[in-house]
């Protein structure tokens, strides 16, 4: 808490908001001020109610614009940054993920695209300076292809990410709030979607779908379609824990909205689970992309990792020593990417985790909460 | 017993959604395979209007008939296990999956329990021994093979095991030359074969330990653990009774979902080692075209699965008491 809530110096403060009944005269006339002299008037046991009233107390420091603005950065930016800059999984995931981003945006300026016959057949990796990862045997840059997918697979995984975080979240906060018939009529829909195997629910959609699915944000919601049932399963059993704490239980006895609740209640509250499930989607988007790629169900026009491992391997890359590169760069790309997705949910994991939070936070000397052992914030990753 | 049957109604529910998601994908979804079929047919009949009648002989529907009829003659046709004919194998879709379901029951069934098997066990080690040099060793193992996807690790066992060290084959489901039936060598073929495919699937066990893991080591803190201790109770009994037992329950939806994704993996796994299962007629059958075929491979993947699922939550119940009769306030 900042100083400017401690509620403990209101007394003393001449600002205070109930000690101002001293300095106004009585009128028992005036409409304005009949409320706060019936405070003052007897009860009807008897008593009277003393100035201090809880219900009566104000703040006793107006919460300035810069106060506002100081407690967002303390809140979302200084504290997830002193975290993130003492845990080595953070640093390594923003490393890799930043590379693959700066590959997406300025790599493919800097390597041009590649086309058949462009340099000898199937050459090695670290033959030549011109082609470093190699050719494939019709004589395409490797590196040069394998740079080139980097822009729609990001964006593909996106896009999916963010669909599957989206309806997945919607149905498990809706479904596990309201309960009752909406709960049944949501849930049976979730359970069918988790019954449906997603691969190749896709397959089949992919395919009637053809014309559709020509840019990486459609393949990526099409991709989301199989994946958001079971996050929204899960959200919903989390929902059904909090639903009856009294939390909620105020905001319902306030006869706040259900929009409100759902959305300014329960989804902050869930917003750590949510956003490390999103780069668990995010991954199993990318694997699902690569391997409808691979399998070549989907059409493609350009270069992209799933359509190298599918030449490849049609070029006979498993059993041909000469050809292993060309199959081996996809897979350490999508390896990669996904270590990198990994170990930022596992960072995440730490920024939400209120004892370690507790530890970074700027809070005055006295308040000081126990710190936790780091050792076992790593339990409450989930992947 | 009530709850019982109604998870069994819920099975056949889902059944019949898919089963009319189906049919709402094959009939009137844009682009679907009865107005393709027809297109593609149709110009090579002298009479088109042939095509029509070998779209019912096909996929079941009659494209000339009303919707609800179609979708009446399609159900009955579904009921009594009629999934079409397909165009590609050109033998009814029934029997092509009949043959092909019991080869990736098998090998996916394996490959469920022996991943659940492996990184339960995994995570209680770990758990056990938290903080020891093997705790950090295996937890760095599982991150990484979580982000192995099982295609890529299946290329990589069929490239070093299959090619370049030739212990296992590269391809089918049964040994040459060996007569099909409960006789050793089959069997021991069959294993062979299955076994590269059963170990690419080793990559779910990753996410399982890490989470097996987590529970564990929170219940190893808890109160009534320290109290079962008191009453002397064997190591072995709170290990499984206490630990386990609790420490697996919270697992269960992901493992639930785990055995969806991995029966639909079977595509992909199935078209690498061209092991001839369900997921291998269906690829074939899009690269095909063959629309009947494609569906009816669908259907029996996502049949397979209810049923799995099924299973699984039933026996649920026999170790979690607390398992069904929720009975909520809705607000």
């Amino acid at each position: 808490m900042k100083p400017s809530e401690d509620p403990s110096d209101d007394a003393t403060d001449p600002r205070a908001g109930a000690s101002i009944d001293e300095f106004v005269p009585d009128r028992p006339d005036d409409a304005t001020d009949g409320a706060a002299d019936s405070a003052t008037a007897v009860r009807s046991d008897g008593g009277t109610v003393d100035a201090d009233s809880p219900f009566e107390t104000t703040a006793s420091v107006a919460e300035t614009r810069t106060d506002r603005v100081d407690r967002f950065f303390e809140e979302y930016i200084r504290t997830p940054w002193s975290i993130l800059r003492t845990d080595w999984r953070a640093l390594a995931a923003f490393a890799i993920l930043g590379t693959y981003i700066l590959i997406a945006t300025v790599g493919v300026y800097l390597i041009e695209p590649t086309e058949s016959a462009h340099g000898p057949q199937l050459l090695g990796v670290f033959e030549t300076w011109e082609f470093p990862l190699g050719t494939t045997s019709s004589g395409k840059d490797v590196l040069a292809l394998a740079v080139h997918s980097t822009p729609s697979i990001l964006v593909m995984m996106a896009s999916g990410a963010v669909f599957t975080v989206v309806i997945g979240s919607f149905f498990g906060v809706v479904a596990g709030y309201k309960g009752g018939m909406v709960d049944t009529v949501l849930s049976t829909i979730t359970d069918v979607f988790i019954n449906i195997p997603g691969l190749p629910l896709v397959i089949v959609l992919a395919m009637l779908l053809e014309e559709w699915i020509n840019n990486p944000v459609a393949l990526g919601v099409l991709l989301a379609v199989a994946a958001w049932a079971g996050l929204a399963r899960s959200i919903r059993s989390q929902v059904l824990t909090i639903r009856s704490e009294s939390f909620i239980e105020a905001a319902r006895a306030m006869d706040l909205p259900t929009r409100w609740i759902l959305l300014r209640e329960i989804i902050p509250h869930l917003l750590p689970y949510i956003v490390v499930n999103m780069m668990n989607a995010a991954r199993r988007v990318i694997f699902a992309a690569v391997a409808l790629y691979f399998l070549g169900v989907l059409p493609f026009s350009d270069a992209n990792w799933g359509v190298m491992l599918n030449n490849a391997y049609n070029a006979g890359a498993l059993y041909r020593t000469s050809a292993i590169h060309w199959l081996l760069v996809p897979m350490i790309a999508i390896t990669g990417i996904a270590i990198g997705l990994i170990l930022l949910a596992q960072s995440l994991d730490q920024v939400f985790n209120p004892r370690i939070r507790a530890r970074h936070q700027d809070l005055g000397d006295d308040d000081q909460i126990e710190p936790d052992s780091e050792t076992d914030t790593k339990d409450m990753m989930n992947v | 017993m009530d709850w019982k049957i109604r998870r069994f109604g819920q099975g056949l529910f889902t059944v019949w959604a898919v089963v009319s998601l189906t049919f709402f994908i094959t009939r009137m979804m844009p682009g679907n395979p009865v107005d393709a079929f027809v297109a593609q047919i149709g110009p090579e009949l002298e009479n088109p209007q042939e095509a029509y009648e070998l779209a019912e002989t096909y996929m079941n529907i009659n494209p000339e008939a009303p919707l609800h009829v179609a979708y009446r003659d399609y159900m009955i046709s579904m009921v009594q296990g009629d999934l079409g004919r397909s165009m590609s194998q050109n033998a009814e879709v029934t029997e092509l999956m009949a043959e092909a379901v019991p080869w990736t029951l098998f090998v996916m069934s394996w490959a469920i329990a022996i991943s659940f098997v492996v990184g339960i066990s995994l995570g209680a080690i770990m758990a056990y021994w938290e903080g020891s040099t093997f705790d950090t060793a295996v937890t760095g193992y599982a991150t990484t093979v979580t982000s192995i996807p099982f295609y890529v690790l299946a290329l990589l066992l069929l490239m070093v095991f299959g090619y370049q060290l030739g212990w296992f084959p590269t391809g089918g489901r049964q040994p040459s030359g060996v007569e099909a039936g409960f006789n050793l060598p089959f069997m021991l073929g069959m294993i062979h074969h299955a076994a590269l495919p059963v170990f690419s699937m080793l990559v779910a066990s990753g996410a399982a330990s890490l989470t097996m893991r987590g529970n564990s080591v929170r219940i190893l803190g808890e109160d009534y653990l320290r109290v079962a201790r008191l009453r002397g109770l064997a190591d072995r009994t709170i290990a499984v009774r206490y630990v386990a037992r609790n420490a697996i329950l919270p697992m269960y939806t992901g493992l639930m979902i785990a055995i969806g994704t991995m029966f639909g993996g079977a595509v992909v796994l199935e078209e690498i080692y061209t092991y001839r299962g369900m997921g291998y007629y269906m690829i074939q059958a899009v690269r095909m075209r063959d629309y009947p075929l494609m569906m009816g491979a669908f259907t029996v993947i996502t049949i397979a699965v209810v049923i799995a699922l099924l299973i699984a939550d039933l026996t649920y119940g026999k170790i979690d008491p607390r398992a069904g009769g929720e009975n909520r306030e809705a607000f």
